[in-house]
């Protein structure tokens, strides 16, 4: 096993130093991420994968400056962050579109922050509806799409601001299989050539294994860094490398470690459930 | 192959009218009931006139009574009220959303204020601003500022949250994330307080009207209900509900116009 790199050399622009996070409920507080660390180098591709509710959205809110954590420091080129950084962008788990905005408005909101003049804003938000294969929907209100069309919507909004660093939280969830895999592939084509350095949330090993350097493998809560895997075929990455042996391998281990996470999270689930009645939550 | 279903059609049809014909419908049926009822003596005419006497007396109504004078004049006051309701309504739903500790302070007697009979309070109002149009219209702009307060505050309290952090990851600042997020998003729950806070300035601004016996249709309604001319006064009545339907269909074309999208 990985142990959980130490933020050790400065050529990372993204350093998480043992962060923990708890919050306070009711029933008392709940540690939602337990000391992770970990550095994420310019331009690399990093997923992060962990069976629900294990505080993968609670690590990208830290990191994103949204939410303030119990300890430990995260630091973006080597500035301690304590609010939203600039060179980050998010795209939240959530629906996000406005729905006050039609969809070409939505994509360029960042633009307009930026003082875009009209016509040029336009022109760039049409080029990122399109990337996210929704040419035709421009004029159409959130509310006048699917679920999944919304979630490119938000997408596209946020790769219309071109963030240094990009945090993706299950960005394809509702996607269909086909949908996914196209998306996926524009996205790491951008991530390729801006250089971008990414953050993707993901529950599909397939899609992880597929764009990543590195792969972080969280637990069931509370949520550790079980492994950090690095992912190491060659790229270009075409769909053909989805039948190669290394990548099965690769597949293989990680379904491995959250096979067993995941069963102790059901196991965890279950002994609740057994639980007399009379602490009600 | 054919692209006809993407769009619903928008060419007239018998489903478009049918719910304003069964509005009207209704309606027809109604009056013809209470007029059998009335000629049927099953009903006191003294009690309701029969509505073939309501329609007949409204050129009466319109040319003895200059009801229409006086329908301009109720309107222009609810006009002003309901514009001073927008500004200083909404402005307060803001600073209460703004500073928890006025909305702590006042969401309850804002609200304690919205069950209250104001009406009954006019004598203050008489006093203060003399028996003119201004009496009417505050009492009417008192009257009608809770709901607007109330659902400003509960529609900008009530942003989701992912909307707030969107604004937030993109570096915001406050007054972007007022005008950009936090407003647009209440703007529809804003305007259910708006239409609220209009129906109870117009029952009130009527109200006032009929009590201190000044000014527009309601002073018209409590002299024809004063001359026992009971056709009359439902005439009128009929066109303080005109001056509602007018209010209605503006508030709706403002929202559509601000909201654009549903
Ligand atoms: N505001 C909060 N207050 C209390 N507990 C919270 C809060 N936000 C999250 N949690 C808890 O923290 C844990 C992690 O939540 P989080 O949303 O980060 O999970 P996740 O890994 O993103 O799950 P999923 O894959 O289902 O999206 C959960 O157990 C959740 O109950
Ligand atoms: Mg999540």
């Amino acid at each position: 096993m990985t142990p959980p790199a130490a933020p050790q050399s400065s050529n990372e622009i993204l350093v998480v130093d043992d962060v923990l996070v708890r919050f306070d409920t009711p029933d008392g507080s709940v540690t939602a991420v337990d000391h992770v660390s970990f550095g994420v180098r310019p331009g690399e591709f990093l997923s992060v994968i962990g069976p629900s509710g294990c505080g993968k959205s609670t690590l990208f809110n830290v990191i994103g400056g949204l939410l303030g954590h119990t300890a430990g420091v995260v630091s973006v080129a080597g500035e301690t962050i304590n609010g939203p950084h600039q060179s980050i962008g998010m795209v939240f788990q959530e629906e996000s579109t406005f729905p006050w905005r039609s969809v070409t408005d939505n994509v360029a909101f960042p633009l307009e922050l930026i003082g875009m003049p009209k016509a040029q804003r336009i022109e760039r938000a049409r080029h990122f509806i399109s990337l996210v294969g929704l040419d035709g929907f421009e004029n159409r209100y959130p509310n006048e799409l699917s679920g999944g069309m919304r979630q490119r919507v938000s997408l596209a909004r946020t790769l219309a601001s071109e963030p240094k660093i990009l945090l993706m939280d299950e960005p394809f969830a509702a996607l269909d299989e086909q949908t996914r895999l196209l998306l996926g592939d524009k996205v790491l084509q951008i991530q390729q050539q801006l250089k971008q350095t990414t953050l993707l949330i993901t529950h599909n090993i397939t899609e992880a294994v597929q764009m990543s350097d590195r792969i972080l493998v969280m637990t069931y809560r509370p949520g550790k860094v079980k492994r950090i895997v690095d992912i190491d075929l060659p790229r270009p990455r075409t769909s053909e490398i989805v039948g190669s042996e290394a990548f099965g391998r690769y597949v293989a281990q990680i379904w491995a470690d959250l096979r067993e996470e995941a069963s102790r999270g059901m196991r965890d689930e279950e002994d609740h459930m057994m639980q007399p009645a009379g602490s009600k939550s | 192959m054919s692209m006809t279903a993407t769009t619903p059609a928008r060419r007239f049809s018998l489903a478009n009218v049918l719910p304003a014909l069964t509005g009207i419908g209704t309606l027809v049926a109604f009056f013809l009931i209470v007029e059998l009822l009335i000629q049927t003596n099953m009903l006191s005419r003294f009690i309701v006139p029969p509505p073939s006497e309501i329609i007949a007396s409204f050129p009466r109504v319109i040319v003895e009574e200059h009801v229409l004078q006086r329908f301009v004049q109720t309107l222009g006051e609810c006009l002003t009220a309901g514009v001073m309701l927008i500004i200083v309504g909404v402005s307060g739903g803001v600073l209460m959303q703004r500073f928890r500790l006025l909305q702590q302070a006042c969401e309850t007697w804002v609200a304690a204020l919205a069950s209250a009979p104001l009406v009954l309070c006019y004598p203050l109002f008489l006093v203060i601003f003399g028996r003119n149009a201004w009496t009417i219209i505050m009492m009417g702009f008192v009257a009608g500022l809770p709901p607007v307060i109330l659902k400003t505050l509960e529609g900008i309290s009530g942003t989701r949250k992912v909307l707030v952090n969107v604004g937030r990851s993109f570096n915001l600042t406050s007054s972007q994330q007022f005008w950009k997020i936090l407003f647009p998003a209440a703007l529809p729950t804003i305007f259910v307080g708006i239409r609220l806070g209009l129906i109870f300035a117009l029952i009130n601004i009527v109200g006032v009207e009929f009590l201190i016996n000044f000014g527009g249709l309601g002073q018209l309604i409590n002299e024809l209900a004063e001359r026992y001319d009971l056709a009359g006064t439902y005439a009128a009545i009929c066109f303080v509900v005109l001056v509602s339907v007018m209010f209605f269909m503006a508030v709706e074309k403002a929202e559509k116009w601000l909201t654009r999208a549903e």
